[in-house]
């Protein structure tokens, strides 16, 4: 599968911890996405109940992870690994909507020092600081709506859930897109690998120096 | 030899084996103990009884009449005429209402069963706790009027004839193909203690006019019932009385009646040794469910009532419509005629078209303890079904709750020309009656007989209007197994709640474009991934 014309440089990307969160959490997510579904009436699997009570303790069991995820990210400085760019942002969407089909290299090739190219970058920040907040917010209160009026609020239930279910419409369509983008390395499952042992295979043609 | 002995050790063993596993676990101890015979229609509140009425000098007399022995009654117990005479038991009129607004059966009130008692009294008063209640000119005030024996008596014997203004009969008396008998008075006038079920359920249980009739969770299958019936009332279990819960004080016993306000007051006994055993919460608190269990926080919008009782005369059926239009048919030989099916009446000339049914789902209602009723000089709309009793509340009523509802639809006569209900003159107070419907068959002699002894109004035009009356379901509590589902209600389509507006509820509600622009958006992202894939793949190097 080795492409001809480049040489294959492996670089250790993911830790073990950002590796087990990150499938820990993505299991979470597609649990959670199974059961919430089914509370929403899509379907019927587990039963009403039980899907319910599944639902609850797998979207305590993710909060607790997300705080253990967010602490390692500001302690290991891989937050800066999300700092939004411009930079290149319109070449890597430019390579995705065209380079890719003609074999061109990736504008922004990994490395250690740059992890995520600037459109997931954006992507990841967004999630991270915007969607799996709001998703939780918006949960919690769906979960204590018993007691908001104790706690000084009133919000109808339908707009608590309304938010709930946009995000995780949301959340299911980020899940398709990026399950796909993993097939986009060097070879179908380079990308999938990589986050199984943490090390990444990139194409070592020159340009990584240059790519910030 | 040898082998026959084992063949049988064996079939002995498995037959042993079988029964023991035939019976349920958790079927022993205490809760299944039969109680003594006396005990059999209820423990009372309390046994504390200092008193044999059988000892009692007053009550060795030679009773001849239900009068003389409430004046026996009343020499000891001095005040108790007076309690019972201010109570709805009595008046059959709301204690909360003013006089003027006649809200009761004794007043204006009208239902989709015998409609009301004006001029009807002798067959509807064989329910009053009373004797001689025969047409509006009885005396209320009159102690000994009072019959404390349907009430207390405890031989079972004691039966009021059933078109007698509450009397019993002299002499042995046939109705219906039963026979009456005069009681012995001496012994059930010694046999009185507090009410038990049967008590109550001779009026109770027989509720327009016949078993089961009117309300969907009070019939005879009551008087004993089994722990699948009713957990608190169970004979082998709890088995309560009525009084358990209906407590009372001077003969005011704690109930809903047509006036009561909203139930505001949520406290427990454990909250306030005071509170009346009348609400489910009083005993079982707002919390009854085990910690974290959903369903604690379901109290504050649902009833216990709602999950806990899944349906209705789940023993015996209950009628579920009566149609009046269809009365006066008379067979080919030009006679009144009955039809009967499963046991019960399905036609009678004198009263129409009836439905039963067991096993009822009930319908559902906001209900914050408050009903307001149509009574006979309310305007009514008779172009669609007319809701007789109307209940309270709504999802932001913080009084309000889900509960479950008996609606028994009827179609009866009203006043086309007033848009009034109407009181027809049904039962015929002797042989001469020349109005009464079940003797003639003639709507509008009967109604105007009716009206002008009420001194209301007739426009003397009668059509027949579509009613619906309801019953709140609160009795046959089944056993917490088989409280409902979830899905019960949080499903999608016809669950139980579908028909009520309002408020979100997951799993029934949704919002329609949201699902739609999020379905939309999950489709095309994957055929987006779908058609980059394929280009990706046309276009490899080869």
């Amino acid at each position: 599968m080795t492409e001809p014309f480049c040489e294959i440089e492996r670089v250790y990307l993911y830790t073990r911890f950002e590796r087990f969160w990150h499938w820990a959490q993505a299991l979470l997510v597609m649990f959670l996405l199974l059961t919430g579904f089914e509370i929403h009436g899509s379907y019927d699997l587990f039963g009403f109940k039980l899907a319910t009570e599944l639902h609850n303790y797998t979207a305590w069991t993710w909060l607790i992870l997300y705080i253990f995820i967010l602490f390692w990210q500001a302690t290991t400085e891989q937050w800066k690994q999300y700092v939004p760019t411009t930079k290149k942002l319109l070449a890597v969407a430019w390579y995705y909507m065209h380079g890719i089909f003609k074999r061109e290299p990736h504008p922004v090739p990994k490395s250690a020092r740059v992890k995520h190219n600037p459109l997931q970058r954006l992507t990841y920040l967004g999630i991270a600081i915007v969607l799996i907040p709001v998703q939780m917010a918006s949960g919690i209160l769906y979960f204590y709506y018993n007691s908001l009026p104790e706690w000084g609020m009133s919000i109808p239930l339908s707009y608590i859930s309304f938010v709930h279910t946009a995000c995780a419409y949301a959340l299911l369509i980020f899940l398709v897109v990026h399950v796909y983008m993993t097939s986009t390395g060097h070879s179908i499952t380079a990308h999938f690998k990589a986050m199984c042992t943490g090390w990444e295979e990139v194409p070592a043609n020159g340009e990584e120096q240059g790519a910030a | 030899m040898k082998k026959a002995l084992s063949a049988v050790l064996v079939l002995v063993l498995a037959g042993m084996a079988a029964v023991a596993m035939a019976t349920p676990a958790g079927d022993n101890g205490e809760a299944t103990k039969m109680p003594p015979a006396e005990l059999q229609f209820g423990r009372v509140h309390s046994e504390n009884h200092t008193a044999d009425h059988s000892k009692f000098p007053e009550l060795q007399g030679e009773f001849t009449s239900g009068p003389e022995v409430t004046r026996a009654c009343l020499q000891c117990h001095t005040e108790a005429a007076k309690q019972l005479q201010e109570t709805i038991h009595w008046t059959w009129l709301c204690p909360a209402a003013e006089p003027e607004a006649h809200l009761g059966k004794a007043g204006w009130v009208v239902n989709n069963f015998c409609i009301n008692i004006a001029s009807n009294e002798p067959r509807c008063t064989s329910c009053h706790a009373g004797y001689g209640w025969r047409d509006k000119n009885f005396d209320f005030t009159q102690q000994d009027h009072v019959d404390c024996l349907v009430c207390h008596e405890q031989t079972g014997t004691y039966k009021k004839f059933p078109t007698m203004a509450g009397n019993v009969v002299s002499e042995p008396k046939q109705f219906g193909g039963k026979t009456w008998m005069p009681p012995d008075w001496n012994k059930v006038a010694q046999s009185v203690g507090l009410p038990t079920r049967r008590n109550c359920g001779t009026c109770h249980f027989f509720g327009g006019g016949g078993e089961g009739v009117k309300h969907g969770d009070l019939d005879a299958s009551l008087f004993k019932p089994d722990e699948q019936l009713d957990v608190h009332m169970a004979v082998a279990g709890e088995n309560f009385s009525c009084t358990r819960c209906h407590e009372t004080e001077k003969h005011r016993i704690a109930g809903r009646c047509y006036k009561s306000t909203p139930l505001t007051d949520r406290r427990s006994l454990v909250d306030f040794d005071q509170i009346k055993r009348i609400t489910c919460y009083a005993c079982h608190t707002e919390t009854p469910h085990e910690d974290g269990h959903k369903a604690n926080d379901h109290v504050d919008k649902v009833a216990c009532q709602t999950c806990h009782i899944p349906a209705f005369a789940r023993e015996h059926s209950t009628k579920m419509r009566w149609d009046w239009s269809t009365a006066g048919r008379k067979d080919e030989s030009g006679k009144p005629f009955s039809r009967a099916k499963n046991g019960r009446p399905a036609y009678h000339t004198k009263k129409g078209d009836f439905v039963w049914a067991s096993n009822v789902q009930p319908e559902y209602f906001w209900f914050n303890g408050q009903l307001t009723y149509t009574t006979l000089v309310d305007k009514i709309d008779p172009s669609s079904s007319v809701l007789m009793n109307k209940p309270h509340g709504d999802y932001n009523d913080p009084h309000a709750r889900i509960y479950p509802f008996k609606v028994h639809r009827g179609k009866q006569p009203y006043d086309a020309g007033n848009n009034t209900f109407v009181v027809p003159h049904l039962y015929p107070s002797g042989k001469d009656d020349p109005t009464a419907y079940w003797k003639h068959y003639e709507w509008g002699p009967a109604i105007q007989t009716a009206m002008d002894y009420l001194g209301l109004p007739y426009s003397g035009k009668m059509g027949f209007v579509e009613t619906e009356y309801l019953f709140q379901t609160t009795h046959m509590v089944a056993p917490k197994e088989k409280a409902l589902a979830c899905t019960e209600c949080h499903v999608r389509g016809d669950g139980r709640l579908a028909n009520l507006a309002g408020f979100y509820m997951p799993g029934r509600d949704r919002s329609g474009i949201l699902d739609f622009l999020g379905w939309a958006g999950v489709i095309a992202a994957f055929i987006g991934v779908l058609i980059h894939g394929a280009v990706r793949f046309a276009t490899r190097r080869r």
